[in-house]
């Protein structure tokens, strides 16, 4: 962006509730003045285009991923079935799982909505370096494309699994090209997410708005700055390890192969076999999950976010213990980078106590935020959107997920659950509840800011309840299987174990959420052929993105609401109903008007309101410079 | 030990089995009011007064590795019930009770400090309890003792080999010819686990363990079965092509007809080939 980006004008509370605007000219300009139709999307440094370009192809993964899962689901209906080869079945989950991993549930979180809500949050013109921003999206386009296009080379995609591990994923074992387009796609998105991860924590340290001060940020704009820091400290080791496998693969180093090795291995000198030189297949699991935990949690925190966002919105309160859900959320990302071994219990090479204690712990700030969501919601007007059920999806799903989870960070019960569908019905559960529960939540929370329409309420209705059907169905009977023993990532089983009624009530589980995908894909066909308009702010939202125009025009803002809070819309639409600071009061119980402002700091600047300098909360105005420095209230 | 250790807390000492102690002497209820300890107690009452514990779904395991294992799993699984419960209940809860009822905006509380505390300190200790009981039996379970019978057990793609050292026995089968390895009951069996190729998973669901057979590793556990029995194993980590097919039987027979089996596999004309052998031949395409 290299056109001056006029400060918004914050507008003050007392204003008209059709606020003046205060007419900028040249922010008419570049929008109109710039490449329109296709080629305006191929050029873009826009947030929100970009935004829009990785929803739209991380959901276009989503579906093709969940074709596989529906073939997986088909193959393990009946015992012995061969309705895909074994060679075709390894493919279709190592694909499932990666296109899920790598390339729908991580990009369209903080590649998609992120992009997109992220720079709105905090009223910024755009991402910090837009031109970084759109080298991401094309780098994981590249990618995500180089992935697929492994099902069309000589022996098919990768199908070692979507943890690729060393030696299975060596030359000697995976000798096939999908392999390689596997490794690069994983190079390149990788470094997509690298320069996403840079951009956001750049974006939300130095773009802020006027007031926005670290302690008034929106929970998913918190939860995207861990996540963006999670990314910086995760994804760059997978890279290397990634580079270390090419090598091995390709230029006859040993880092982690075993079998085979030798000294030499020039052309004209003979092999030398020799021990010392081999490299270590556990090295690979140990770098593997150390950026694959916090991968875990890069995927969580966004969609954590999400459901923040909303619960508070369809309760109509604030969230509930604002601080301490970002307190939790750093714990939980801090832990994140010590329970990478808790993948590898049964290797018998890791200290189980250690892991075992802090993946254990991790569950106290995810208890937590379940306490601050049920607070949230607690003595609330909750309306049931389509949003909100998901969110309510979201937390069953998770609940059930977040406990198996508890229970595998016990490494004796890891060690007959791992590695069997007992762990797979765990992390598709957690992954579910997440990605797509609050995924899809936020989606259908968004999509009017984003395109000034409605989706249909009475579709999503329909769409949440055959998924939330389908979601129990499918994974419950997972549990049970992998309790009989049944191990995952195999393409037959014995028919004599009693293993394939749990099989089929999963498949029956998988078409259903199947179909009610089906019904998303309606929803948005007929939203965008009968258009229900959307207005700016159709859910009385909190966050300053409703403030803005639905979609927001080219830099998002020309005047803002003074941010005196986490929910500056909420604030300026009404000025009666601000935060209580600290809990029930002696006396206070049965208050429900909210307009109680006693011992509530956040209101004292705003009967002083926004345009005077110098006003209690000490919001430096229009500057155009976020304000640094500030104190929070608290 | 795991049995010891839940006394400490067991609130009906005179309870004939301390199963699942674990679960309902930690997890009580975080928010809820006495009604609930209440309730609590009551069905912890109901769960030790019975003489057996359902399993849950999972096995009760043959060896005594696998039954301390069994413990610990009937443990959790009581916890984590109780905390899912709780936590579902709220959640319900508040969707039933708030549903929305008026246009009225609701009282716009943020922060509740003792809750707060509450829901941070309780889960702590709750899982630093939990961590004890894991620890013990943790200890238990990978514990080596003396042992009377060894066997190197080499996972190779896909197949298994089951040797016998000091016995000159090996017993090898590749996939769709489920190799069995004879150990005897009551009595401690090492098992040396390798592998000659990728990683592989030694996994026994009736024992309650597995372990990964990973090259240039060598991972050593005991098994102490307590009854007889032909046991189901599978290779749990992916290992190629056919990962599916690699099946095994562990037969625990009694220590003379073990001693017995060994006799008849030494006089045995030795048919076994090599693992290489066993490799090319599934190279050839002779599965089956």
């Amino acid at each position: 962006m290299t056109d001056v980006i006029d400060p918004p004008v914050i507008v003050a509370p007392g204003a008209p509730s059709v606020p003046v605007v205060h007419e900028h000219e040249e922010h008419h300009g570049p929008e109109e003045h710039g490449p329109s139709g296709i080629l305006k999307w191929l050029t873009t440094t826009d947030h929100k285009i970009i935004g829009l370009s990785y929803m739209i192809t991380s959901i276009v993964i989503f579906y093709l991923a969940g074709v596989m899962a529906l073939l997986i689901r088909v193959q393990l209906a009946t015992p012995a079935s061969s309705f895909v080869s074994f060679q075709q079945y390894n493919e279709l989950f190592t694909m499932h799982g990666s296109l899920m991993m790598y390339l729908f549930a991580g990009p369209f979180a903080f590649g998609g909505l992120a992009n997109y809500i992220v720079p709105l949050q905090v009223g910024a013109p755009d991402m910090a370096f837009p031109r970084l921003n759109a080298l991401s999206y094309w780098l994981y386009l590249g990618g995500s494309i180089t992935m697929l296009l492994g099902f069309f080379v000589a022996g098919g995609a990768a199908d070692f699994g979507w943890v690729a591990y060393a030696p299975l994923s060596s030359a000697t074992s995976s000798p096939g090209a999908g392999a390689d387009a596997w490794i690069m796609a994983l190079a390149l998105t990788g470094f997509s997410a690298i320069f996403t991860g840079v951009n956001l924590v750049a974006t939300i340290f130095y773009l802020r708005a006027p007031g926005m001060t670290m302690w008034r940020m929106p929970i998913f704009t918190w939860n995207m700055l861990v996540t963006g820091i999670l990314i910086l400290i995760a994804f760059p080791v997978l890279t290397a390890a990634l580079v270390m496998l090419f090598a091995d693969r390709h230029f006859g180093t040993h880092i982690y192969t075993v079998v085979g090795c030798h000294t030499t291995a020039f052309a004209g000198h003979p092999s030398v076999p020799d021990p010392n030189a081999c490299g270590s297949a556990v090295l690979w699991q140990n770098l593997f999950w150390f950026f694959g935990h916090p991968e875990v949690y890069i995927l969580a925190l966004p969609y954590f976010g999400i459901v923040t966002e909303i619960l508070p919105v369809f309760s109509r309160k604030p969230v509930f213990g604002y601080k301490g859900m970002v307190f939790a959320t750093m714990s939980i990302a801090a832990l994140s980078t010590g329970v990478w071994a808790h993948h590898m219990f049964t290797t018998g090479v890791v200290l189980l106590p250690f892991f075992s204690l802090l993946s254990l712990l991790i569950a106290v700030p995810t208890g937590i935020k379940f306490f601050n969501w049920i607070g949230t919601m607690w003595r609330g007007q909750l309306r049931f959107t389509t949003p909100m059920l998901f969110c309510i999806g979201f937390l069953l799903g998770f609940l059930m997920g977040g406990v198996t989870g508890v229970m595998l960070a016990a490494p004796p019960i890891d060690f007959f659950t791992h590695t069997t569908y007992f762990v797979v019905a765990h992390f598709h559960q957690v992954l579910f509840a997440t990605a797509v529960f609050a995924g899809f939540a936020g989606l259908y929370y968004w999509y009017p800011k984003m395109f000034g329409r409605m989706l249909r309420d009475n579709l999503g209705k329909w769409h949440f309840w055959i998924m939330f059907v389908g979601f129990w169905l499918c994974y419950m009977p997972q549990y049970i299987l992998g309790l009989k023993g049944m191990p995952r990532r195999v393409a037959v089983y014995p028919s004599n174990l009693g293993w394939q009624m749990y099989n089929d009530l999963s498949t029956v589980g998988a078409f259903l959420i199947g179909i009610s995908f089906a019904i998303l894909l309606w929803n948005l066909w007929i939203s965008w052929r009968r258009p229900v308009p959307a207005g700016n702010n159709p859910w009385d939202g909190h966050t300053l993105e409703w403030f803005t125009t639905s979609p927001p025009p080219h830099h998002n803002y020309t005047h803002l609401p003074p941010i005196r809070s986490e929910r500056p819309t909420w604030d300026y639409n009404h000025p009666d109903a601000l935060v209580i600071s600290h809990g029930r009061q002696p006396g206070e119980n049965g208050h429900s008007n909210g307009s109680s402002r006693n011992g509530h700091s956040n209101g004292s600047g705003r009967n002083g309101h926004g345009g005077a300098p110098g006003s209690p909360a000490g919001v430096g105005i229009p500057t155009g410079a976020a304000a640094e420095g500030e104190v929070a209230p608290t | 030990m795991f049995a010891s250790v839940s006394a400490v807390d067991s609130p009906s000492g005179s309870s004939p089995t301390r199963r699942g102690t674990l679960g309902s002497g930690r997890a009580t209820p975080r928010r809820a009011s006495r009604r609930w300890v209440a309730l609590g107690a009551v069905a912890a009452g109901l769960l030790l007064g019975g003489c057996q514990l359902p399993t849950f779904g999972a096995y009760k395991g043959v060896t005594t590795q696998g039954q301390d294992s069994f413990k610990l799993w009937q443990g959790f699984f009581i916890t984590g019930a109780v905390v899912f419960a709780i936590v579902f209940f709220l959640i319900i809860w508040s969707v039933f009770r708030y549903r929305h009822k008026s246009d009225e905006i609701p009282k716009q509380t943020q922060y509740h400090t003792l809750f707060e505390i509450i829901y941070t300190v309780v889960p702590i200790i709750t899982v630093l309890v939990m961590f004890v009981f894991i620890f013990v039996t943790e200890n238990e379970v990978d514990a080596l003792n003396a042992q009377s019978v060894t066997v190197n057990v080499t996972a190779f793609q896909w197949g298994w080999q089951f040797q016998y050292p000091g016995y000159d026995v090996r017993v090898l089968g590749v996939e769709l010819q489920d190799p069995t390895m004879v150990i005897p009951a009551h009595e401690t069996t090492k098992i040396v686990l390798r592998s000659a190729d990728v990683v592989h998973g030694f996994y026994v669901p009736e024992f309650n363990f597995s372990r990964y057979a990973l090259p240039g590793v060598t991972n050593q556990f005991d098994l102490s079965p307590v009854t007889t029995g032909t046991f189901r194993g599978q290779c749990t980590n992916l290992c190629g092509l056919y990962h599916s097919l690699m099946i095994f039987q562990v037969k625990v027979v009694t220590p003379s007809k073990f001693q017995a089996w060994i006799h008849q596999q030494q006089n045995a004309p030795n048919t076994s080939d090599s693992i290489a052998a066993a490799k090319r031949q599934i190279a050839q395409g002779n599965l089956k």
